[in-house]
């Protein structure tokens, strides 16, 4: 018994056990997602961030201890915003033919998503820290976090508001868009598509992604664009307020 | 290999776009500069040919990268329990509102080209698959 212990306590606390852990439930947790047809609630991030924390609390692992292994896939979210360019380039022609309709679309959609959220938290009497952490929330986490920190949000907490909006944008955008009576022809994709790029990020467009190839496009277009345009206009809106 | 040879173009991209951002002090995050730097490198087919597998791979996995962030959640367990309900009111809303009004907009803004629209909204140009 003791000896278990002891490898417990030597494993848990080398990289190689949050590294491992982080991809092995995933990996569980998008089987199952699978396995359940896809279905929005079935998410593999929420699946796997709830395992996970979960299993860190019951075996008392400190969160640092986790995140000295975790960081290795955490790392990769910086190469993958660059690696964004590549569906901006697939998508240029299309791109150049409309680019003020996309550019609007990024535009007043973003800015109806960053400002509800700063309103509605300014409304409920959320502390200035966490409505200004709340501004980027539609942009990629590793895009929140640095805006967050430019205009005095936590970056962590940044973060975590990024990727429970794009959970929600991938469970219950399908519910919103059918209840709006959006189709599910072309144009229809593509609408649905750019909105969970625009709105959701990187976690709403894996799910564009999974449901169908051509919303993925464009909700990656849709990705790459937000990135852009919030890094610059959150942080110039924030000084003017 | 060729792989590999993206990965480094993507490293070497955004060590370039932290630098200029830094230099610079542009109000872009470091890997948003190095996006827009790659989007210029593209137009040279040696970039071309080895990102992109790299890219569809890292892309096709986003959702894994937000796993470890996620889970930070469990560090403010504090904030949540004063603030979570107010806090997820505010995300759930202002998400719905964001995918509404960018998916109702963008609609309208392409039903604009008349009937033959849908023929070209084609997501990936011919010559780029």
């Amino acid at each position: 018994m003791t000896d278990f212990v002891q490898l417990w306590v030597y494993l848990s606390s080398t990289p190689l056990f949050g590294l491992t852990a982080t991809l092995v439930v995933y990996v569980l947790a998008q089987a199952f997602y699978a396995r359940m047809d896809q279905a929005p609630w079935a998410n593999p991030v929420l699946w796997s961030v709830v395992t996970l924390a979960a299993g860190l609390t019951a075996t008392g692992t400190a969160y640092p201890t986790y995140f000295s292994g975790a960081q290795f896939i955490h790392f990769l979210l910086g190469p993958a915003v660059v690696a964004l360019a590549w569906p901006l380039w697939q998508r240029r022609i299309a791109l150049r033919a409309r680019w003020g309709r996309f550019l609007l679309a990024s535009l007043i959609g973003g800015t109806a998503a960053a400002g509800s959220a700063v309103g509605l938290a300014w409304a409920l009497g959320l502390p200035v820290e966490i409505v200004l952490s709340l501004a980027p929330k539609s942009v990629t986490a590793p895009v929140a976090m640095g805006v967050a920190e430019k205009i005095g949000g936590i970056p962590a907490l940044a973060a975590i508001f990024a990727v429970v909006t794009g959970m929600v944008g991938a469970l219950s955008g399908k519910y919103l868009f059918d209840a709006l009576r959006i189709d599910t022809d072309a144009t229809g994709w593509m609408a649905r598509g750019f909105a969970l790029g625009t709105a959701a990020h990187g976690i709403g467009a894996a799910r564009a992604l999974q449901v169908n190839a051509d919303a993925g496009a464009w909700a990656a277009l849709a990705l790459g664009l937000q990135v852009v345009l919030a890094s610059l206009l959150i942080p110039l809106a924030a000084r003017m307020l | 290999m060729k792989a590999l040879q993206g990965f480094a173009w993507l490293l070497v991209l955004q060590s370039a776009g932290e630098t200029l951002a830094r230099l610079l002090m542009l109000p872009f995050p470091g890997p948003v500069v190095g996006m827009v730097l790659l989007l210029v490198a593209l137009r040279w087919s040696l970039v071309r040919d080895s990102v992109a597998a790299v890219a569809e791979f890292l892309l096709a996995h986003l959702s894994l990268l937000f796993v470890p962030v996620g889970v930070g959640v469990m560090t403010h367990l504090g904030l949540l329990g004063q603030y979570g309900l107010r806090m997820a009111v505010v995300i759930v809303l202002s998400t719905w509102v964001g995918l509404g009004v960018t998916a109702l907009l963008l609609r309208a803004l392409m039903r604009r080209d008349g009937p033959d629209a849908d023929a070209h909204a084609k997501a990936i140009d011919g010559d780029a698959a």
